[in-house]
């Protein structure tokens, strides 16, 4: 079990409205990302489903139950912390039993359920090491094997992986994505990071300025976002956006065009530039093309592209792919995705 | 950052800190406010009338309240003025790579675990006594009349033993501070052609303001109080030369039992030391900040 | 800096460091030198370092002469009892300033603080009057009572900065583990916050075992601890020296040695958490 029902839910601290209004629900076993740029709220509001934060006005239920104003040991939540939180002091073994001691778990059912969470975190030979002795990664698994052994009906996760380096998070990545599959739990995981949200996440939650702007599946958000700061925080590089001129009966302010559609042509196309910046990957090629009247736009090529610094280019998008923004910056579905 | 329930938790376990310390504080402050408007003499029993500002009149018309007045000035900025410049020179040379540094700070570590009583103790007998102190010794031998400390500078001479005292704090805490002084930004001044003074002044000194704020916030606090070392070894004297306000005021009530008059020496003393404490708190306000 | 040049300073840096050390140690050294001579030799004016009759003369009379134990013990008592009785008081307030903080919490430290200003002349009568009342004077309870108070905004403040290192996230783990507050406190604060905890608890000891005010006024016989025992030494029975050098080593030797030992936790503790 391990649905979450937000319910209006709102915190201010003093005059400052940092949750508006907000309704939210998560289904049983579902992984959801909470997104979105620092200061937007998603933090917080983890922190009030946690029971870590008080909640100003609104409800939220966890297995239809309100749980409110219960305090955060009642709620049957586990979360892992963004700089892990281990106990210093203890071993890693006493780690991950504190939470069943408070509990009062039997002494014998704890050393089973530790040596089964250190097995699947990869973790048995470390049990007796203190977290000073551990790597980040290492450190991270204590976290969550201290989280799993408690069978929580909800993991909650504070960016996790913000602290590990590049390859590493990768990995961690991997591993919360198999535990999911494997625990079949309901996981909410707070990051800033959208490549996390589109990787691993069931559902995303874009949040901005204390509202969630939208939820979906990563492909529902990728291929169609309701606004422009959902196009162009989802994607990777950055949505193209260029502005245009609204014409008479046409209520287009602006046009999103991600750098993976735009195709350079030899033909006339929408677009003509200079190549400026051109940065190989390898597997990819990012060009940056300078357009006269609309700024740079990022382009996404094959890896062999052999276009050089001041070569003139065309560039050109299938139409479908291109999105138009009305003048608050909403999509206009009926130009967008035909 | 918190739930209700713990700020209203937070507010229970700061209660008896703060219940305690503000009785510690109101109930025999407003006490001595009181008794500073009373004629009242512990050996005069009488009915204690009131004598309106009586008592203050007297107390700061006493030509021995400028007198402490000044020699508490005197007491706190010598001994602040010799702790801090000794404790920077001291810190500067712990800081270098010397052999045996520990025991070195041991050494100069110990003189802040002897207590007041018996530090003034040693040092005026075994030191500054004028036939056989050590001084007086030496003296001797290199052919000079020895000092008579306690009588001819008893002022400057318990400057000298609270110094001894409080070098080792002061020392220690700006060691510390200076430890904690990025390398690389010393180096880099190298590189930019910096001496040894321009490092100092323009590094390490400013690095240094917040412990030096530190060492003269508490040392401050302790030495406006000092005491014992004067009860030990001048008793205020002679005549009022090395009295200061908190000597005075226990001769006046708890040598002359003129608790009317010690009361209203107290209420000034506290006044006083606001002074200085506000002073003090804009000083540490701005540097103990983050 | 080549190699022989840094070795040199190094050496000179080293011999004047040992020179001031020692300078600063001597009247310690000297002190308990003297404990060990005679009176004769102690007063003679061209004093020998180590060659004299090593005596123990002096402490046999010394302990004669008064109850070193009693006053040792009251030190003890007095130093060790009102530190503990702060700490549970201080604990649970630095809690609440460094977890919980509100806008008013930087006021009340300061606050607290300033109570350390109020100079105890301030309330010299009255306590004096109260303590005298309450049948407080002279007794160990007494001066527990009034150490616990005169340190308490010294360990609320030292408490609170060490508390203040400690990331809030560690606490919510345990809150969210199902830890109640009392277990957050035990089981978590207090174990990471150990050094900090021994370093506070250690200055206070020495501060209160050397306070040398309330322990001269509050005391006659009964309760009166080293300091009031060695004040009794002012003239002129000071002029013996080696007695007085062997009182005051009995008085001081017991913080001398914790101090030593604790190195390390006192020079943390020194700058009361002002400099890290």
């Amino acid at each position: 079990m391990g649905s979450i029902n937000l319910k209006q839910v709102t915190k201010s601290f003093g005059d400052v409205n940092v949750i508006k209004p907000l309704d939210l629900a998560i289904k049983n076993g579902e992984f959801i990302v909470f997104v979105g740029p620092s200061g937007c709220g998603k933090s917080t509001l983890l922190r009030m489903i946690a029971g870590l934060e008080d909640t100003t006005s609104g409800t939220i239920e966890i297995d239809g139950q309100d749980a409110t104003n219960m305090p955060p040991a009642q709620r049957g939540l586990a979360m892992v912390f963004q700089s892990y939180a281990l106990y210093p002091h203890m071993s890693v073994r006493a780690n991950i039993a504190f939470p069943l001691k408070r509990a009062k778990v039997d002494p014998k059912v704890i050393d089973e359920k530790i040596a089964a969470a250190a097995k699947i975190l990869n973790l048995t030979d470390y049990l007796d090491r203190k977290p000073g002795q551990l790597s980040g990664g290492q450190r991270q698994r204590v976290a969550i094997g201290r989280a799993i052994v408690r069978q929580p009906s909800a993991f909650l996760f504070d960016e996790p992986l913000s602290n590990l380096d590049a390859s590493l998070r990768v990995n961690m990545r991997l591993e919360i994505s198999e535990l999911h599959k494997s625990l079949a739990t309901t996981m909410i995981y707070v990051t800033h990071d959208q490549v996390e949200a589109m990787t691993m996440a069931d559902r995303i939650a874009v949040f901005n300025g204390g509202i969630i702007e939208q939820v979906g599946t990563p492909m529902e958000l990728y291929q169609k976002p309701i606004n422009r700061f959902v196009a162009g925080f989802i994607g990777s590089p950055k949505m193209n956006f260029i502005d245009v001129s609204p014409k008479h009966g046409d209520p287009t302010h602006s046009l999103g065009v991600r750098p993976e559609h735009l195709k350079v042509t030899t033909e006339k196309g929408l677009w003509r530039g200079t190549v400026g910046v051109v940065e190989h990957l390898g597997s990819e090629t990012f060009l940056h093309v300078n357009v006269e009247g609309v700024g740079t736009l990022t382009i996404k090529d094959h890896g062999d592209c052999t276009l050089q610094y001041g070569d003139t280019v065309n560039l050109t998008a299938p139409k479908n792919k291109i999105l138009h923004f009305d003048a608050n910056g909403q999509t206009i579905a009926s130009l967008s995705w035909q | 950052m918190a739930t209700t329930q713990s700020r209203t938790l937070a507010r229970v376990m700061l209660l008896p800190s703060v219940t305690l310390l503000l009785a510690w504080m109101i109930v025999p402050l407003c006490m001595t406010l009181y008794f500073s408007f009373l004629d009242y003499n512990l050996l005069i029993p009488g009915d204690n009338e009131f004598v309106g500002l009586l008592n203050y009149e007297f107390f700061l018309t006493d030509p021995a309240f400028v007198e402490s007045f000044f020699n508490t000035l005197l007491l706190v900025g010598g001994v602040l003025l010799i702790t801090l410049t000794c404790g920077i020179a001291l810190a500067i040379l712990l800081d270098q790579a010397i052999w045996g540094r520990n025991y070195v700070r041991i050494m100069v570590l110990a003189p802040f675990f002897v207590m007041p009583t018996v530090s003034a103790l040693v040092w005026k007998n075994m030191f500054m006594n004028p036939v056989n102190g050590l001084f007086a010794h030496l003296a001797n031998w290199f052919g000079v009349a020895p000092i008579d400390f306690f009588a001819e500078m008893p002022l400057l001479s318990i400057v000298l033993i609270v110094s001894w005292q409080w070098l080792p704090f002061a020392a220690l805490i700006l060691l510390t501070a200076i430890q904690s002084l990025d390398r690389e930004q010393l180096e880099a001044a190298e590189l930019d052609g910096a001496g040894p003074f321009s490092k100092f002044y323009y590094l390490v000194l400013p690095h240094l303001s917040r412990a030096i704020t530190a060492v003269i916030l508490i040392e401050t606090i302790f030495l406006l109080s000092i005491f014992a070392e004067i009860l030990v070894t001048t008793s205020g004297g002679p005549g009022y030369a090395s009295t200061n306000i908190t000597y005075l005021i226990y001769t006046q009530s708890l040598l002359q039992f003129d608790v009317g008059g010690g009361s209203a020496g107290g209420i000034v003393a506290v006044i006083i030391a606001n002074i200085v404490a506000i002073f003090l708190m804009r000083l540490i306000g701005k540097n103990l900040e983050s | 800096m080549n190699k022989q040049n840094s070795q040199a300073s190094k050496l000179i840096y080293t011999l004047l460091a040992w020179i001031i050390g020692g300078l600063i140690f001597f009247p310690i050294f000297w002190t308990l030198l003297t404990s060990f001579k005679t009176e004769a030799e102690a007063i003679s004016a061209s004093p020998s370092l180590f060659m004299f009759d090593w005596t123990l003369q002096n402490y046999i009379d010394v302990l004669a002469r008064s109850p070193y134990f009693d006053h040792f013990w009251n030190s003890v008592v007095i130093s060790f009892g009102s530190s503990l009785v702060g700490l549970l008081i201080a604990v649970p307030a630095a809690w609440s300033m460094a977890f919980v903080q509100n806008k008013r919490t930087k006021n009340l430290l300061m606050w607290m603080l300033s109570t350390k200003m109020l100079p105890p002349v301030g309330v010299l009568v009255p306590i004096y009057l109260l303590f005298r009342d309450f049948g407080l004077l002279d007794t160990q309870l007494g001066l527990v009572i009034v150490m616990t108070l005169i340190n308490l905004p010294i360990m609320v403040w030292m408490l609170y900065t060490y508390f203040k290192e400690i990331p809030n996230e560690i606490l919510e783990a345990a809150r969210m583990d199902g830890a109640s507050i009392g277990e957050e406190i035990f089981h978590v604060l207090l174990p990471i916050a150990l050094p900090g905890i021994a370093s506070t608890l250690l200055l206070n000891i020495i501060l209160a075992w050397n306070e040398a005010f309330w322990t001269l006024i509050l005391t006659a016989a009964n309760a009166a601890p080293l300091t009031a025992f060695i004040a009794s030494y002012s003239s002129p029975e000071g002029l013996f020296y080696a007695k007085l050098s062997a009182a005051s080593a009995m008085a001081i030797a017991p913080i001398l040695i914790l101090g030593w030992f604790s190195q390390k936790q006192l020079v943390r503790g020194l700058s009361f958490g002002a400099v890290k």
